[in-house]
């Protein structure tokens, strides 16, 4: 999902992946077993802060390398309601990667870390932000498929046991059913429009569809600390549950649409009330993941570039913010 | 902690008139005026407020999650300061 990169081996070896054994690692998990839900200045185990802070962190940069794609929209969208829309969905991306960052804050890390660890390539992100939008159909692709699907992750977080997470996600998954209706309802307006435009709608499917089932992350026999994470619960459903839920409420949205998944093996499988689908191509993912997608390194410069040319402002606004508070200290003394 | 320089502030929001303000999350901001701005446009996006509050978070003071026992066990067996621990016959009305 958007924070994929917790399945992959880390390099960094001071991250514990296990609670231990300790009376107080017992405590904590009888805590967290009760359905109690734990707060920044509780004791937690350290393993616990620290995938917390890597699974949050990399969300909050999910959500902000996620506007860099529907940015590249905006001067563009067809009409004025579109675009209205667009901004209104891409300031939402930056509000909710700022509650994440927050929450993130809440255990020991700083926001100039988790920008600077985006910055210099060492931060996972979602890989399917690491794909271009070659056309309009795309941004309703986008909102239909990626948001669809982070919907499907994101409301069982609401229940995770870290309250500034969980808190932060209940405020997300708010604003984020807007994002997948106005994205189906863009798809619609192609799929039922002239036959050129649902050719459009059909080429964004074709391209989103993998990259989209493949944002919930490596199958559940490759992805080691899943166990870990569901026991602490700040992660509620495997990886291969949520993607088999997603297909299953997707494809009759596509079909309503008149649209082909792309995937010839799918098969509606009466017997399970399942759909069977197509193997995905998990080399496409690592290496995405790995940092060799189509756009992995555009988006990375992207950032840095917004980063340097916003260093005057925020170096003027410190500057600013710092004599207003002399003067007040003045004027009092 | 700071970013350049900016302080954190929480942020406080009454949903409507009659309501008190209830802590939505917090910010950086280089003043509070500028916390003020930024939280209208991270956390009000959708008419959530009709009222804003932000204070530095260095300015609030908290419990510590340790004392929880000695400062709020000491009401578990107070159940007298509760209406319900009195025994009043049903024949005796509007009581």
């Amino acid at each position: 999902m958007y924070t994929q990169g917790l399945d992959i081996k880390s390099d960094d070896k001071s991250v514990p992946l296990e609670a231990g054994d300790s009376e107080r690692a017992l405590a904590f998990q009888a805590r967290i077993d009760a359905g109690e839900k734990i707060e920044p200045r509780d004791w937690m185990p350290e393993a616990y802060r620290k995938t917390l802070i890597r699974q949050i962190s990399q969300h909050a940069h999910s959500e902000i390398v996620g506007m860099l794609p529907e940015g590249n929209w905006i001067t563009r969208a067809p009409s004025l309601r579109r675009k209205a829309v667009l901004l209104a969905k891409v300031q939402d991306e930056g509000g909710h990667g700022l509650y994440l960052y927050s929450a993130a804050e809440t255990l020991g890390i700083t926001r100039e870390e988790m920008v600077e660890q985006l910055l210099e390539g060492k931060a996972k992100y979602s890989s399917i932000f690491n794909y271009p939008t070659l056309t309009w159909a795309d941004i309703g692709a986008i909102g239909w498929l990626v948001d669809g699907a982070a919907i499907m992750n994101q409301i069982p977080l609401c229940r995770c046991s870290y309250g500034p997470y969980a808190r932060a996600m209940v405020r997300i998954c708010k604003e984020e059913s807007f994002h997948q209706r106005q994205g189906y309802e863009l798809t619609m307006a192609l799929a039922k429009g002239t036959p050129e435009q649902h050719r459009m709608a059909q080429d964004a499917l074709n391209r989103w569809w993998w990259p989209a089932v493949m944002m919930f992350g490596p199958s559940d026999a490759n992805s080691p600390h899943s166990a870990q994470s569901m026991q602490w619960k700040i992660k509620l459903f495997s990886n291969d549950e949520l993607r088999q839920k997603f297909i299953d409420v997707t494809v009759p949205q596509a079909e309503y649409l008149n649209l082909r998944v792309p995937d010839d093996d799918l098969e509606w499988d009466a017997e399970n009330g399942h759909y069977r689908f197509g193997e995905i191509d998990w080399d496409e993912f690592y290496n995405v993941i790995k940092g060799n997608g189509p756009c992995n390194k555009q988006r990375i410069k992207t950032r840095q570039d917004a980063h340097e040319r916003g260093a005057w402002v925020r170096e003027a606004a410190r500057a600013y913010g710092e004599k207003r508070r002399q003067r007040a200290e003045r004027s009092a003394a | 902690m700071t970013q350049h320089g900016w302080p954190l502030f929480e942020v406080f929001i009454r949903s409507k008139s009659g309501l008190s303000h209830k802590h939505a999350g917090s910010l950086h901001a280089a003043d509070a005026e500028m916390a003020l701005l930024n939280a209208r446009d991270i956390y009000t996006r959708r008419k959530e407020g009709v009222s804003i509050w932000v204070v530095e978070s260095k300015a609030i003071t908290a419990s510590d999650p340790h004392d929880k026992d000695s400062l709020f066990e000491p009401a578990d067996d107070k159940i007298y300061r509760h209406p319900t621990f009195y025994s009043i016959p049903d024949e005796v009305k509007n009581i």
